[in-house]
């Protein structure tokens, strides 16, 4: 089963080697991660994908939190929450193709961000799941590039995952 | 002397911390990179330098060190090639969850990144085999940076950190107010002392309703310091032990409630009572391939309580019943309190049926060996070792065969006497270890088990060990074979002996004798004893005896890899039965 999983951590130089490493050294799929600092710079949140069965996953879990610089995991998967991943995609937009990607865009709730003679970018935010759909629409030929954030997520509710 | 406020500079600073920490000796060798530091303990005598022979061997001295005194080792190398010599040593450790500060110097941080002349990313080599590490690019982060690592390496589960530190952060001409504080707080790295009472109460009720227990122990045992009450634990419940090679020596080995070592090389009663069990006790122990077998035969029958301090440790390789994260000593008092609260009192020894088919399972004697052969047993050898020095001794050990017979027929009866690499099984370990163990207790029996493949990896060390008169003894067990390596071979390969001969094996007496030592060589059984007696006698000496042994002994019993722990050979002199 897919999970994601949100990871605080000091915003230490070499933190985020760790996190790699941890899945490498112990193989450990790894779809996505991404980090950034948080509104406290000393603390950075790691969103990480993976997949394996529950002992897998639990012992992920276990390793992270082993981390010393690690200082809290969260198993966004456990319960409701809000996946978001941004796309930026680039696409073949001249002749009758352009006004079905504009439509397409639309349909999306998508945005053109850049456009030339010949293409457009396409800013789109979603679900990985959305963002796949989307790839899917666009007919055959026509992408040039596709740029994604990897998925980060944040549980529903009052709650937050703080120190 | 209260150093605190007095201005340092960054290799002061690292010397001061050391004194402040308490540290006896560091193990090192010198280079560019750590000269300023250097210096700095050229300035003091309260901090002992080892000078070692090549950086492997400072980080085993320092694991050694800690082994047997249940203290944190430190050792001091310099960048590039001194640091990544030690990562052997520093991974030896962390296998084995050994405390340890290692030291390295850094190129200057202004060049970090340029390929400098001896440059090399340690933090990043060192990352997956340590428990944690820190490179300081601030000389006013080290004193709290070095008060993290030690702090690191001797808490919850302990480990092996790596503090690198580069040249111009101990420049001696920038001085700074030295502090070092007392007390850490680390919101990110917070071990777990206490276990949870309502999972140690689950734990108590499996047992009082087990009918074939076994107690499994490990070497969490040793470094938790809970030898005690595992023993009070096992008295009270008249429970049968069995241990792990890295937790021998934790609960006394001549006690007739012990029933040896399990797993690979384990004794026939100890995996065919795993195999039985119904209530599996593992305390401090983590379930090592070598010590399961087939995961799929392992304990077949059994509800599993798993004591550790490692969360990560618990349901890694198998799925245990009753989890219980603590330190072993705290959560073994509590499970004592709880089990004189609830246990019937003055049965004696309970599970007495169980305890009948364990000495049926004795009585096949599975450590047999011929007692009447013309060549000397390696299993007579360390037995005649464990008479001539009374059971009183540190004994460390190199890898192979010799370690595994030192284990099976060398019954220690106290915690920290038994030093050897089990996790990563480190050829080379043996004779650097043995140092910091005598320099901890020079007054102490310190001898090292070794064959003479082992001895040759750290060979050199001999020389440490004559500029700081260390009477060590070395056993060495001479087959002219990489034993293991041999049996192996001779079981799964046909006996097509791949390079497993060591040719061109050097004159042992006069390689010992070059170094200035005693060298000594036996070749009949019956010499063994008035050489060792003469060895151990020599107080003040380091002895290198070279005991030539049957070059074709095979280590019995023995699971084969991918078997189940009642799936063993038993030696062949016992007859020729497999017991399956």
């Amino acid at each position: 089963m897919r999970h994601i999983i949100a990871v605080l951590l000091e915003n230490e130089a070499g933190a985020l080697s760790r996190v790699a490493g941890l899945f490498s050294a112990r193989g450990y799929n790894i779809e996505s991660l991404t980090v950034a600092p948080t509104d406290d710079p000393t603390l950075s949140r790691m969103t990480l994908v993976t997949n394996g069965n529950e002992e897998i996953v639990e012992q992920i879990k276990k390793q992270l939190n082993k981390l010393i610089d690690t200082v809290k995991v969260f198993d966004l998967t456990e319960g409701p929450h809000i996946e978001r991943e941004m796309m930026m995609i680039k696409v073949r937009a001249a002749g009758e193709n352009r006004e079905e990607l504009k439509r397409l865009t639309d349909i999306f709730r998508a945005k053109i961000i850049d456009v030339t003679d010949t293409s457009y970018v396409v800013e789109l935010t979603g679900a990985s799941k959305k963002l796949d759909a989307f790839i899917d629409a666009v007919p055959a030929g026509l992408i040039v590039e596709v740029v994604r954030s990897g998925p980060t997520g944040i549980a529903r509710g009052d709650k937050g995952l703080t120190l | 002397m209260d150093m605190n406020g007095v201005d340092l500079s960054g290799a002061e600073i690292v010397v001061q911390a050391l004194i402040d920490e308490g540290v006896e000796y560091v193990f090192g060798y010198p280079g560019g990179a750590v000269l300023h530091m250097y210096d700095a303990l050229f300035k003091q005598d309260q901090v002992k330098h080892i000078l070692v022979r090549h950086e492997q061997a400072a980080a085993h001295a320092a694991d050694g060190y800690a082994r047997a005194t249940g203290r944190c080792g430190v050792c001091l190398v310099t960048s590039g090639p001194g640091a990544t010599n030690a990562v052997t040593g520093i991974a030896t450790a962390y296998m084995d969850s050994i405390p340890m500060v290692c030291i390295s110097g850094q190129v200057p941080t202004p060049v970090i990144g340029s390929d400098a002349f001896q440059e090399v990313d340690t933090v990043g080599i060192t990352r997956p085999c340590v428990k944690h590490n820190f490179l300081v690019k601030d000389v006013r982060d080290l004193a709290t940076t070095l008060r993290k690592a030690f702090y690191i390496a001797m808490t919850g589960r302990p480990g092996p950190v790596v503090v690198d530190i580069p040249k111009d952060v101990t420049d001696p001409n920038i001085k700074i107010p030295y502090h070092y504080p007392r007390e850490i707080q680390m919101r990110s790295y917070q071990p777990t002392e206490k276990g949870h009472l309502g999972q140690i109460k689950r734990a108590v009720e499996l047992m009082l309703q087990a009918k074939r227990p076994v107690l499994y122990t490990g070497g969490g045992v040793v470094l938790g310091e809970a030898a005690a009450q595992l023993t009070e634990l096992a008295r009270l419940t008249g429970f049968p032990l069995t241990s792990t090679l890295m937790g021998l020596g934790a609960y006394p080995m001549t006690d007739p409630q012990f029933i040896g070592m399990l797993g690979m090389h384990g004794t026939y009663e100890a995996n065919m009572a795993m195999h039985e069990t119904d209530v599996l006790i593992a305390i401090g122990a983590r379930f090592d391939d070598r010590v399961t077998g087939k995961i799929e035969h392992f304990c077949p029958h059994a509800k599993i309580v798993h004591v550790d301090v490692d969360p990560s440790s618990i349901s890694k390789n198998v799925r245990v019943d009753v989890p219980i994260v603590g330190q072993v000593a705290s959560v073994l008092t509590d499970m004592l309190g709880l089990w004189k609260e609830q246990a019937p009192v003055g049965t004696g020894r309970p599970v007495a049926d169980w305890w009948a088919k364990i000495e049926e399972w004795r009585r096949v004697d599975c450590l047999h060996y011929d007692r009447h052969s013309d060549k000397i047993k390696p299993q007579f050898a360390v037995e005649t070792l464990y008479q001539v020095t009374k059971g009183d001794l540190y004994l460390t050990s190199d890898v192979g065969q010799h370690q595994m017979f030192a284990a099976q027929f060398y019954p220690f009866d106290k915690p920290r006497r038994w030093i050897n690499s089990g996790g990563l099984g480190t050829m080379g370990f043996g004779l650097p270890a043995a140092m910091g163990v005598q320099l901890a207790f020079p007054q102490a029996q310190v001898a090292c088990i070794s064959g003479e493949a082992s001895i040759l990896m750290c060979i050199q060390e001999m020389a440490t060990c004559q500029q700081y008169k260390l009477p060590i003894k070395v056993v060495l067990l001479n087959n002219g074979y990489m034993g293991m390596v041999r049996q192996w071979q001779e079981f799964f390969y046909e006996s097509r002996y791949s390079n497993s001969y060591v040719d061109a094996l050097p004159d042992f007496v006069k390689l010992a004798e070059s170094f200035g030592h005693v060298g000594m060589r036996v070749e009949r059984p019956a010499d063994l004893a008035a050489a060792m007696q003469e060895a151990f006698a020599m107080k003040d000496r380091f002895v290198f005896l070279d005991v030539v042994v049957d070059p074709t002994e095979n280590v019995y019993p023995m699971i084969a890899a991918g078997k189940g722990q009642h799936e063993m050979h038993l030696p062949p002199s016992l007859s020729d039965r497999e017991l399956a």
